[in-house]
């Protein structure tokens, strides 16, 4: 995806993560943004964590890797992994061409959906990059 | 101004003017006075090449060298004929001089060495991937153990005795870092005791740690070994000597996760014990958790074909603390004398040199075992090297027979109280028949001197 | 940057339609005689392979011919043979000739690689590495039968211990990051054995990746010190960080940015009032010989790269050497074995023997004694240049790293390229690409690759990490000062033309082997052999 963007029905991280809520509120999908996937460059591995495992608000769960750099990744809220996205490791760059689609990392039941307000919208994260 | 460097005093006053210092000294000025070095080094002030190379050759010239006497020395370094073709090689510029290839666009001569080494190791140990080499064998085992480590974080870490001791030691040394313990299985008959190895098994192993063929110069069974660590789901570590792996059953075909082993068997001089190299394989899944520099091919923007340092976000310039190793530097030039001699064997002659290895070895046992007071240590199936227990005290044995030209060997006991006056004999295939019968006059001599100089049988 | 129209150019330029704006050096790097279809050829020793073709041929057994199975159980051979190559001998050489030469290497151009001190290798040290007496010697042959090299190493023992200022020497490690190993497992031991648990190891935030890695390996946690605007350690958070949970505070210095840390003694007083040790990544040494000594800078443990300053062949990836040298509170746990000298009965010689008894040791991290044949290599430096020469190989160093940066701070270069910290350097210094970056649109990376046409090989890039778009050269005192001059001149040159047409750097190299490679490919699906 060669144009920044930050679409409006997600929330977004500090650590350059996103957030898609499910609209029912029990489940969300994370990604990172186009800024970390930008920084990285061509993203050629995931190291995704276990369908089970628990993330922890804050903490790091998963790695990925650019030819040059290797870059934790956040969780924005607690939960526990449902699902993780097997196609990254057919094709790894879908997560810089499509970093809020196609390029999801994973899908987390949330243990603590309050959690949620401590999020920034994206008028917020992008003033956060803008400094 | 040196041999070395080129500025003149013209030069110097012309570089100071622009850096717009006065003297050489100014440009120290940070240098706080108190870690200032007054005055001069304490060493002896420099010589011509000339007389540096005097200095040298007669330092040279009190050592004993395999070229001053018959020698059976090995014990994990053998003196193998290595051809003129290698010095060739390694004197050249183009592979002396230049650094770790960071700018692949020129370095494409070093990575490809990288590949074909890494080609060739891979095909040895029957593993599909291999690294472009570590500093020598028994770091490389260490290097394994950390592997395990970052795999599966157990605790415990099984290695046989019949591992050589200067692995189990640095094995021993990184375990204090590593946090995990370091436990021996014990040899029966001189292999590993395969039942002992049942009872220490447990889900908290790790990594069981092996070596083919053992210290002591047995074929150890390496499947059966490895299916008692897999009931357990542990890693397996192989160290092997390479030559050896010409003609014995590969470890990637028995299931080993790691082999490892010490390079300097191919194509390296035995420099008094390094540099050589060391090699490192691995099963596919443990590509990411690899230590070292892996050479990996691609294509260029034109589409042509072309090699780059590859993975590196496994590695200590990248990853920092959280590396699979902390290397830099390997042995590149050290790898390289090892593809090349692989190359110059070949597939038919690396074969034919282990089958001349084997069958010479066989010879050189019965030999020595028909002597009195020498007795095989064990019945095991040995490819290059044997050990005996003399019945006479080993360093005197040895003391005689060196001062009759021939080095029968390495005393183990140090290693292995429990064989106190043991000797491990080495063949390569400069050892001819010739010289393996006179190994075995001059130890008969040397063992009945000895045991006559030390009353009775010891 | 990557629109169609510079996609275009870049084509344009590839194909040399431009004319003679591209540099394309008559004989690029070393590749003369190679016609551009042989340049494209790169093909393996395996692709050349024949069935039957050989180059070795076995001697004859001599010995009975027993049948294989006879002596080693059928379960225990092989079934397959390893695919090796089947080539003569000729064809070997011919290929690895011809492979080499497509590398760039020191002996051919200049190599300012910041952090490695690409200086000249003389050969004199290969003749004497090649004497019999020294390569043919196995490493368990009796200490009574190779006093040559045992002495050897004890002198090398003793001339790193003053080069270091501190007294015991050992020579195990096999290359910096070993010496690094070996010096935290030292700390990590001497605390234990005071029954003092410690749990963290700092490095500042410049250090070098091999010493958080080297710090993780120790089972230790790493704590960062931050940089202050003078490019040397935030003295207060170095007193904020520094507890007695500090094992060790591992340092270099000068710095990998080049610079002098003149605090070094309040630091080194900071660190031993916590207890802790202080270590020195003596990859910077070539700045400092025999005009500061860490040991009198306060550092309990030292290491070597004798493969940096003291000329030990960088080999394309080694090998090289890491000694450590340490202070007397800490020679207790140093590795076995050590070489010592015993002096023998009154009238008699000295002897030097390889030391094993040594309760306290760590054990050891290696094989055998170390690398030997790295040792007669930087033995052999030492003795040719002698106290005054090690002295004035660093001035040289530090001269010639200074006269480059003032040609590099003119007008042309310095708006783009400004240097990270304005003041004298030591033997190396950082610039920063980021203005080049934002004025030009060329990074630190292209104006590498266009500097491999003009026929350098490029200092080292993006590293320090502290500085952005960082490049970190280091000419070596055994350059000249024309060559110096030529090499600013490149670099003002491909400023300008940046200014004309980024394009050009931008898909720079033209003129090498390969042009740039895809490392994303290679990384994403390793391909690490040659299927066979």
């Amino acid at each position: 995806m060669s144009e920044a963007s930050y679409p409006k029905d997600l929330l977004y991280h500090q650590e350059h993560d996103w957030v898609r809520l499910d609209p029912a509120g029990e489940w969300a999908t994370f990604g990172i943004t186009w800024y970390a996937q930008d920084a990285l460059g061509e993203v050629v591995f995931y190291d995704a964590p276990e369908v089970g495992s628990l993330l922890t608000k804050d903490e790091s769960y998963a790695e990925i890797e650019s030819v040059k750099a290797v870059s934790d990744v956040f969780a924005p809220m607690s939960g526990e992994v449902i699902e993780v996205n097997t196609s990254i490791a057919d094709e790894s760059g879908v997560i810089n061409d499509d970093p809020y689609g196609d390029g999801w990392l994973v899908k987390v039941r949330l243990s603590s959906v309050d959690e949620k307000e401590q999020l920034m919208d994206s008028v917020a994260y992008q003033a956060l990059l803008g400094q | 101004m040196s041999s070395y460097t080129a500025a003149t005093e013209q030069d110097i006053e012309e570089m100071l003017a622009a850096i717009g210092c006065e003297s050489i000294d100014d440009l120290f000025e940070a240098i706080p006075d108190g870690v200032r070095f007054k005055g001069a080094l304490d060493l002896p002030a420099g010589k011509p090449e000339q007389e540096v190379y005097a200095e040298f050759a007669e330092l040279a010239a009190r050592n004993t060298s395999a070229d001053d006497e018959v020698s059976f020395l090995g014990a994990g370094m053998y003196d193998h004929y290595i051809p003129s073709l290698i010095d060739a090689l390694l004197s050249r510029a183009e592979f002396l001089t230049p650094y770790t290839p960071y700018q692949p666009e020129v370095s494409q001569g070093g990575l490809q060495v990288m590949f074909e080494y890494q080609t060739a190791m891979s095909e040895l140990t029957g593993l599909p991937v291999s690294n472009a080499s570590l500093y020598e064998g028994p770091s490389a085992v260490g290097a394994a153990a950390y592997l395990a480590k970052l795999a599966n974080g157990r605790p415990r870490h099984l290695v046989s005795r019949g591992v050589h001791p200067h692995s189990r030691e640095t094995l021993q040394t990184l375990a204090v870092g590593y946090g995990t313990t370091v436990e021996e299985i014990p040899l029966k008959d001189g292999i590993t005791d395969i039942e002992a190895l049942k009872e220490m098994m447990g889900d908290d192993v790790g990594v069981v740690i092996l070596q083919q063929p053992n210290f002591l110069g047995s074929v150890e069974d390496i499947r059966s070994l490895t299916a008692v660590a897999k009931e357990h789901d542990a890693l397996v570590v192989a160290s092997c000597d390479p030559i050896p792996l010409g003609i014995l059953e590969p470890p990637g075909e028995m299931g080993v996760d790691v082999a490892v082993g010490e390079g300097q068997t191919l194509g390296n001089r035995l420099d008094f014990g390094g540099p050589s190299f060391g090699f490192f394989a691995a099963a596919q899944e443990h590509i990411r958790r690899m230590p070292g520099r892996i050479a990996g091919e691609t294509r260029d923007v034109d589409g042509r074909r072309g090699w780059v340092l590859t993975l590196q976000t496994r590695e200590q310039h990248i990853r920092r603390e959280k590396a699979t190793s902390n290397i830099c530097t390997a042995q590149a030039l050290n790898a390289l004398a090892g593809v090349v001699y692989l190359g110059w064997l070949g597939k038919k002659g690396l074969v034919e040199l282990g089958e001349l290895l084997v069958r010479r070895t066989a010879y050189a046992r019965d030999q020595l075992n028909q002597i009195e007071g020498v007795t095989a240590l064990h019945e095991q199936p040995v490819v290059r090297e044997f050990a005996v227990q003399l019945d006479a005290p080993v360093e005197e044995v040895i003391r005689i027979c060196q001062s009759k030209g021939v080095n029968p060997g390495y005393a183990i006991g140090r290693d292995y109280p429990e064989f106190p006056n043991g000797l491990l004999v080495a063949l390569t295939e400069r050892r001819d028949k010739a010289q393996i019968d006179l190994l075995a006059k001059v130890l008969a001599e040397a063992v009945a001197q000895a045991r006559v100089q030390t009353g009775a049988a010891a | 940057m990557s629109d169609m129209a510079s996609a275009e150019t870049a084509a344009q330029h590839a194909a040399g339609e431009l004319g003679e704006e591209i540099i394309r050096p008559e004989s690029p790097l070393g590749m003369t005689g190679e016609t551009p279809q042989q340049r494209d050829a790169a093909v393996t020793i395996y692709e050349k392979s024949k069935p039957g073709r050989r180059a070795f041929f076995t001697p004859s057994t001599e010995v009975p011919e027993v049948p294989l199975s006879d002596l080693i159980p059928g379960q225990f051979l092989r079934s397959n043979p390893a695919k090796l190559p089947e080539v003569s001998e000729p064809e070997l050489v011919r290929h690895y000739t011809r492979i080499s030469k497509r590398n760039f290497d020191l002996d051919s151009g200049f190599y300012p690689l910041g952090s490695c001190t690409m200086k000249h290798n003389p050969r004199l040290h290969e003749r004497v590495a090649a004497l019999p007496g020294n390569s043919r010697l196995h490493p368990l042959q009796a200490d009574s039968h190779a006093q040559g090299a045992l002495e050897l190493m004890w002198n090398l023992q003793e001339a790193l211990g003053e080069i270091a200022g501190l007294p015991h020497v050992s020579l195990q490690p096999s290359a910096g990051s070993h010496g690094e190993l070996a010096g935290v497992l030292l700390t990590k031991a001497y605390h234990e054995d005071r029954g003092d648990k410690r749990t963290k190891v700092l490095t500042p935030d410049t250090a070098h990746g091999t010493n958080p890695a080297t710090v993780t390996m120790c089972g230790y946690e790493v704590v960062k010190v931050g940089t202050n605007a003078d490019g040397g350690v935030d003295l207060d958070d170095l007193r904020a960080k520094a507890d007695d949970q500090v094992a060790c505070l591992m340092l270099t210095n000068p710095n990998t940015l080049g610079v002098f840390d003149g605090n070094i003694e309040e630091i080194a007083s900071i660190v031993h009032g916590v207890g802790a040790t202080l270590y020195y990544d003596g990859a910077n040494l070539n700045a400092v010989m025999g005009i500061s000594r860490p040991g009198d800078m306060g550092f309990d443990i030292v290491h070597f790269n004798l493969h940096k300053s003291f000329t030990q062949p960088h080999g394309g990836g080694g090998p090289g050497a890491g000694p450590i040298a340490v202070s007397e509170r800490i020679e207790p746990y140093i590795t076995r074995p050590q070489v010592i000298r015993e002096q023998a009965g009154s009238g008699e010689e000295p002897r030097f023997v390889l030391d094993y008894d040594r309760p306290k040791s760590i054990g050891r991290l290696r094989g055998f004694q170390g690398n030997y044949g790295v040792f007669v290599r930087s033995y052999a430096y030492i003795r040719s240049l002698g106290a005054e020469g090690l002295r004035q190989a660093s001035e040289l160093a530090v001269l010639n790293a200074n006269y480059l940066l003032a040609r590099l701070k003119e007008e042309g270069v310095a708006e783009y390229l400004p240097v990270a910290f304005d003041r004298l350097c030591m033997h190396e210094f950082v610039l920063s690409g980021a203005p080049m970056k934002k004025e030009l649109g060329i990074r630190t990376l292209d104006l590498a690759k266009r500097l491999l046409d003009h026929g350098y090989h490029p200092p080292t890039v993006y590293f320090p990490l502290l500085v952005e778009e960082a490049l970190l050269i280091e000419p070596t005192e055994t350059e000249t000062k024309e060559t110096l001059d030529l090499f600013a001149d490149a670099v003002a040159d491909i400023l300008r033309e940046a200014a004309n047409d980024p394009t050009i750097a931008q898909s720079a190299p033209y003129s090498t082997p390969v042009r740039r490679l895809d490392e994303a490919a290679a990384a994403k699906t390793p391909v690490v052999r040659q299927p066979l």
